[in-house]
């Protein structure tokens, strides 16, 4: 588990870079793919809710200090976006191949609107039109993302019922 | 522990959104973003070729679409610029026609009635529609002219518009003089489409080339004119006589661009006109 832990801290530590260095001025379509998102889904599908809860609002806090934002505010949706997740995955979502796709399409388009919510509700610029203009592209975006990024992660964070146990016979 | 961190997280919105700017959490923020910088760079540095491949990629597709909608601009504009050179060409040509309709070469005992030409009846016929009719006081061989000269005359109406046959029709003819030896006679079509003739002129008359040739107008009161006397009709260009032929064989350059017309005035009087044959 610690070495999961650690794992998963740096692999979301190098997406919360990519992320903000990289992926945040890239435009296609109009959509804005977001990496620590699908990464933080896929992590938490692997590994469930608590897991996901902690580590989305790691990266979501790591995320809020490297762009001087409204600290907490990735948090907080990245938190619930990660428990979410992690309780689907540990449910319904179980040994299911579509699950990843499906959470990453759901929670993007969760997470835009909440986005889009919490901001209007600080009193920050909420362009609800452009929000809801790029979401299409935005959720695409982020499915392509997801089967190389799940791929990845799931190497990185094996499950644990995948690991060889070694049986020893008595007698 | 997950509802822990909810209510964390909306602390921290809470005591970042309420402390301005120096506060602890700008500290915290500040710690963080000095932690990220180096790797932030790298990562920049290291994606930036891909960017520049991807942005040339997206900024051929922009330039495209920019491209297409300054060509429809362009097309806008050169219609807008055409409509415009139309409309002051036709201002110019409207200015002219009520200076003249105000100069003192302007028919007396004749009302102007300013109008367009809005058809033309076809390419072999030499005829026009006018968008004035007897609303207006037009009637039968009420003559239309414009400031260059003598268009033809009135053939055909109803209340909205105009039949004007044009003086090249074959079947106009006009009593017409010399303005500078007063010889007469009369102006009709000649051999050319658009030529015309002033046929029927003595031998003995004196006309030169150059000679500005305009209507006769009334010469008796019992036989009056359907034109006024003194509107131009053409200039002379050339004279010709044959020992055979009882009348010099005049040909005039008519004024008038009967290809080119666009704005008439039609004479509308209330004096007796003599019925077209």
């Amino acid at each position: 588990m610690p070495a999961d832990a650690a794992k998963a801290a740096g692999l979301l530590f190098l997406v919360v870079v990519i992320q903000l260095s990289v992926m945040a001025n890239v435009d296609i379509l109009g959509g804005h793919p977001n990496l620590l998102l699908v990464t933080l889904v896929c992590v938490s599908l692997l590994r469930g809710a608590v897991f996901g809860a902690v580590a989305g609002f790691s990266a979501g806090l790591l995320a809020d200090t490297g762009v001087f934002g409204t600290l907490g505010f990735t948090a907080l949706l990245l938190t619930v976006a990660g428990y979410w997740t992690g309780r689907y995955g540990e449910t319904t979502g179980r040994d299911r191949a579509h699950a990843p796709l499906l959470s990453i399409a759901v929670i993007t388009v969760l997470y835009q609107i909440s986005a889009l919510v919490l901001r209007y509700m600080l009193g920050e610029p909420a362009p609800a039109h452009h929000i809801f203009a790029a979401l299409g592209p935005t959720v695409l975006l982020n499915l392509i993302l997801t089967v190389p990024v799940y791929s990845l992660t799931r190497r990185l964070l094996r499950p644990r019922e995948w690991v060889t146990r070694e049986v020893r016979l008595l007698g | 522990m997950v509802g822990g961190l909810v209510l964390l997280s909306l602390l921290l919105i809470t005591i970042s959104f309420r402390s301005g700017s120096g506060g602890a959490v700008n500290r915290i923020e500040g710690a963080g973003a000095t932690v990220l910088r180096p790797f932030e760079v790298a990562a920049e540095r290291v994606a930036r070729p891909f960017r520049d491949v991807y942005g040339y990629f997206a900024g051929l597709v922009h330039v495209k679409r920019e491209n297409s909608r300054l060509k429809q601009q362009v097309n806008e504009l050169r219609q807008q610029a055409l409509q415009g050179q139309s409309a002051q060409e036709q201002n110019r040509v409207l200015k002219g026609q009520l200076k003249w309709v105000d100069s003192p070469q302007f028919p007396k005992d004749y009302l102007p009635v300013n109008t367009r030409i809005i058809s033309w009846a076809s390419e072999f016929e030499q005829q026009v529609v006018i968008a004035a009719g007897s609303d207006r006081g037009i009637k039968q061989d009420t003559p239309i002219v414009t400031r260059d000269g003598l268009v033809g005359r009135v053939t055909d109406m109803t209340g909205s518009a105009a039949q004007v046959t044009l003086l090249t029709d074959e079947n106009s003819a006009v009593q017409a003089r010399d303005q500078t030896t007063g010889a007469r006679g009369l102006v009709r079509h000649g051999q050319g489409q658009g030529s015309l003739l002033l046929d029927f002129v003595p031998k003995e008359a004196n006309v030169q080339v150059g000679d500005v040739i305009v209507t006769a107008g009334t010469r008796s009161k019992q036989y009056p004119s359907l034109f006024p006397g003194g509107i131009q009709i053409g200039v002379v260009t050339s004279v010709g006589q044959s020992d055979t032929a009882l009348y010099k064989q005049i040909q005039i350059d008519s004024y008038v661009d009967f290809s080119a017309l666009d704005a008439v005035t039609a004479l509308i009087t209330n004096k007796r006109t003599p019925k077209a044959p």
